[in-house]
């Protein structure tokens, strides 16, 4: 239960992080930012990193901002930060909502939502976030900086578009309509454990009819995602309960079930189809 | 085998010069090179909680951090709590609640706990038991630290 042996880099600049993991990654060098992820592993010595690049010091990554009409986080904004409504609006309510389903409170204090992102685990709160509204990534590398649509960037259980060269550094969020309805729950064996699905939606009521439905899964395939045949349905149609529960037995259907020894693939369609339920019901409370 | 690398620990209000490799977590260090093995661990994957200490006024869990990236940061451990020979209020409600069976998870929640309240101290009953929720008892002792908490909590409510 001991990391392997590594070399700590603690760049100050982001150019002097990305020109040290230029180096370091074709050797397999990783970036450390909150740790709370990346340490475990390297505990359980599934991985076994000779270079951590600790972008903990760089300048400038703790930003969370609206910017051009988008919440701009940084890299290391920490879960923590969206305790209390840090962002405003539909938007930071819903950050603050997940984020009380994230591990536990000393977790909080180091994680960040970019090393989040950067890990990728299918059951990620913030993963699901990025998903459900398009998130935008921004990569920088020493051969440039590129954006990344959240549809793009997934790409299979702790697998993403990201390159070994490339620092996420920031992650930008669309600012939602105050009066967005949110609807979010999850199940997880334990509290603060990894979530078996989860189940994000947010809708608005424009004359008593949904609008602008986004509804996403996560941790009950290999990676978040939005389910467009889902919002189509929901799209103007009338908020009632006969609307749920056909999405939610539509939802449990449609799905590619992640599978393992304790969870076949049929308990995550149940659980999909029970949390669908419960999410629109909290989103039209 | 990497280097070893010199830095200064700040603990319970102490510098500690110390000299490690970069992979020995925090949670180690505190333990074999400060001499400060109040601290225990458990699972050191980030689970159990034995480990946890607060770092710039947060609690942190010491397994999950590397000692050289605490540099500069004030660290508080179990050994901090007691002023002298007088234990702290949370400290004195987990004897009086017998809010420990083994002890081995103790340090964890007493450190877990004081962050808590010294955040809040008027949390509730709900928070309280979410905050709780992060540590493993595996004694199952929970019922028990709960009071003890709470009995802290309204001691040093009164007291202040």
């Amino acid at each position: 239960m001991k990391p392997a042996a590594f070399v700590h880099h603690r760049p100050t600049t982001l150019e002097e992080a990305v020109r040290i993991l230029a180096e370091v990654a074709p050797d397999d060098g990783r970036v450390i930012a909150g740790g709370q992820s990346l340490v475990p592993i390297m505990a359980y010595r599934m991985a076994r990193p000779p270079h951590l690049v600790d972008i903990n010091h760089v300048a400038g990554l703790d930003r969370l901002a609206v910017e051009n009409g988008r919440l701009a986080i940084g890299a290391r904004v920490r879960h923590m930060a969206f305790r209390d409504s840090a962002a405003p609006g539909a938007t930071g309510a819903l950050l603050s909502t997940l984020m009380r389903h994230i591990a536990h409170a000393p977790i909080r204090t180091r994680g960040t939502f970019c090393g989040s992102l950067a890990h990728s685990d299918p059951s990620s709160e913030w993963c699901l976030a990025a998903a459900a509204l398009d998130a935008v990534l921004i990569a920088h590398s020493a051969r440039g900086v590129r954006e990344i649509a959240a549809a793009d960037y997934f790409q299979g259980a702790m697998t993403t578009d990201l390159q070994p060269d490339e620092i996420l550094v920031e992650a930008r969020l669309p600012l939602l309509p105050d009066d967005t309805r949110i609807g979010f729950v999850e199940f997880s064996r334990r509290a603060g454990d990894y979530a078996l699905a989860s189940v994000l939606t947010t809708f608005r009521l424009v004359g008593g009819k949904i609008a602008e439905p986004r509804f996403a899964i996560g941790g009950a395939e290999a990676f978040p995602r939005r389910l467009a045949e889902i919002e189509t349905m929901l799209t103007g149609a009338a908020p009632d309960a006969d609307l749920w529960r056909e999405a939610a037995e539509r939802a449990a259907a449609i799905i590619d079930p992640l599978e393992d020894a304790a969870t076949p693939g049929d308990y995550r369609r149940d659980l999909v189809r029970a949390l669908t339920l419960r999410a629109f019901q909290q989103a039209n409370a | 085998m990497t280097m070893k690398q010199d830095l200064t620990l700040l603990v319970n209000g102490a510098r500690y010069d110390i000299s490690v490799e970069p992979r020995k977590t925090l949670a180690d260090a505190l333990r074999d090179d400060c001499g400060l093995t109040g601290t225990h661990l458990g699972c050191e994957h980030g689970v159990c909680g034995a480990c946890t200490i607060i770092a710039d006024g947060a609690p942190i869990r010491a397994c999950l951090m590397f000692a050289v990236q605490a540099e500069g940061m004030a660290l508080r451990t179990v050994e901090g709590l007691a002023k002298g020979n007088e234990w702290s209020p949370l400290q004195k409600a987990f004897v009086e609640h017998h809010g420990l069976q083994c002890g081995y998870c103790t340090p964890g929640f007493l450190m877990l706990a004081t962050s808590a309240l010294e955040e809040n101290p008027d949390i509730s009953d709900e928070e309280l038991r979410d905050v709780l929720s992060s540590n493993l008892c595996r004694c199952t002792g929970y019922e028990n630290i709960v009071k003890a908490v709470r009995a802290a909590a309204l001691e040093m409510g009164a007291s202040s």
